[in-house]
């Protein structure tokens, strides 16, 4: 299937920013309106500590291959997500605002093979992606500010540096 | 057994993978935003330290719905951690358990090891590692990959991106390689 090509003013303005995940709705939205995005996110939070996904323990034993339990979840999520995509294409269902959906296609380039396994590398020893830095903060793991941070930091290193590394 | 008792016990893979995929969409029909974590890593770097830099000059008070889900996500774990807990021990596969002893982790009771995730060790060998160079990689790398296990994972596989999964085998080779090359002499010297 093809994927959704209209044009999104939004979309070019951000193919220069290269967010990876963008804001493309045509109408802006006051600030009391994201509101409901924290909402989703209070939601999956939940989820996040509920199925133990953010603990450091479920990750090592995703890498030690000894449960089935994290592929479970991603897979199951992957799953689901896929499908929802698929049919939000198939019938055109559009966005509460009436807009068409928009998804930014990914291009390739270099950096998702190499940040990739700097990631992974950092993945394994927190026991975190992202998401879950927040989610460990949120659970009462204070320690962990000091990850993010760090994260953070590392986020600006990558500003710095980027024109001169490949991609 | 209540309803809160059964909520409170650990939720399995089945019921919690869809529930997380089911965000793809519901971003995407109350917002047209897709899914993705990292950003936010970006957006506070665009708000408090641009410095001039190239990659932090645009308007990140746009994006700030991603702001607003990291807060609520960390919102969210406080009200599950504090009020739908499990009250018993996590329940971790025993041949992870062995080894882990083996490396010298004794706590098993909770989501993180306090042997490693305390704030006592913060200002330690143990922090430099499992806080410091690891936030930097987790920082670095999602950045140069341009998104994490969200954004490519589970957004960029969903709407059947190649790049995605080139970056999700690469997240996966990483944590392989440092869970069974590194991490062995990583606790070696930390524990």
């Amino acid at each position: 299937m093809q994927p959704i090509t209209t044009t999104n003013p939004r979309a070019t303005e951000n193919r220069e920013i290269g967010c990876d995940a963008p804001n493309v709705s045509k109408k802006s939205e006051s600030g009391l309106a994201n509101l409901k995005y924290m909402l989703v996110g209070l939601a999956f939070g939940i989820v996040f500590v509920k199925a133990e996904i953010i603990s450091w323990f479920r990750i090592q034993e995703m890498f030690r291959f000894d449960s089935f339990h994290m592929y479970g979840v991603i897979g199951s999520a992957v799953m689901v997500g896929m499908l929802s995509v698929f049919l939000i294409k198939r019938f055109n269902i559009r966005t509460l605002n009436g807009e068409q959906v928009y998804i930014m296609p990914k291009t390739f380039n270099k950096g998702q093979i190499y940040g990739g396994l700097l990631f992974g590398f950092g993945w394994a020893i927190t026991g975190a992606c992202p998401g879950p830095l927040f989610a460990q903060i949120g659970s009462g793991f204070w320690a962990v500010l000091v990850t993010l941070l760090s994260a953070i930091a590392g986020t600006w290193l990558y500003g710095y540096f980027r024109e001169r590394l490949p991609h | 057994m209540s309803f809160l008792e059964f909520i409170r016990q650990p939720w399995p893979w089945y019921v919690a993978g869809p529930l997380i995929g089911l965000t793809v969409p519901t971003l995407l029909l109350i917002g047209n935003r897709s899914f993705g974590i990292s950003s936010s890593l970006r957006h506070i770097c665009a708000a408090c330290l641009p410095a001039n830099i190239s990659f932090f000059k645009y308007d990140w008070k746009r994006e700030a719905w991603n702001l607003f889900f990291v807060v609520g996500i960390l919102l969210g774990c406080f009200v599950a951690t504090y009020f739908l807990s499990n009250p018993n021990d996590i329940v971790i596969a025993p041949a992870t358990e062995t080894a882990l002893r083996a490396f010298g982790i004794q706590d098993f009771k909770g989501l993180m090891p306090a042997d490693l995730f305390a704030t006592a060790t913060i200002f330690t060998l143990k922090g430099l590692f499992f806080f410091v160079i690891g936030g930097l990689l987790v920082g670095f790398g999602t950045r140069w990959a341009g998104g994490c296990t969200s954004g490519h994972a589970i957004m960029g596989l969903s709407n059947l991106q190649w790049p995605s999964l080139v970056a999700t085998c690469c997240f996966m080779i990483g944590g392989f390689a440092m869970t069974h090359l590194l991490l062995p002499f990583i606790f070696k010297l930390v524990l």
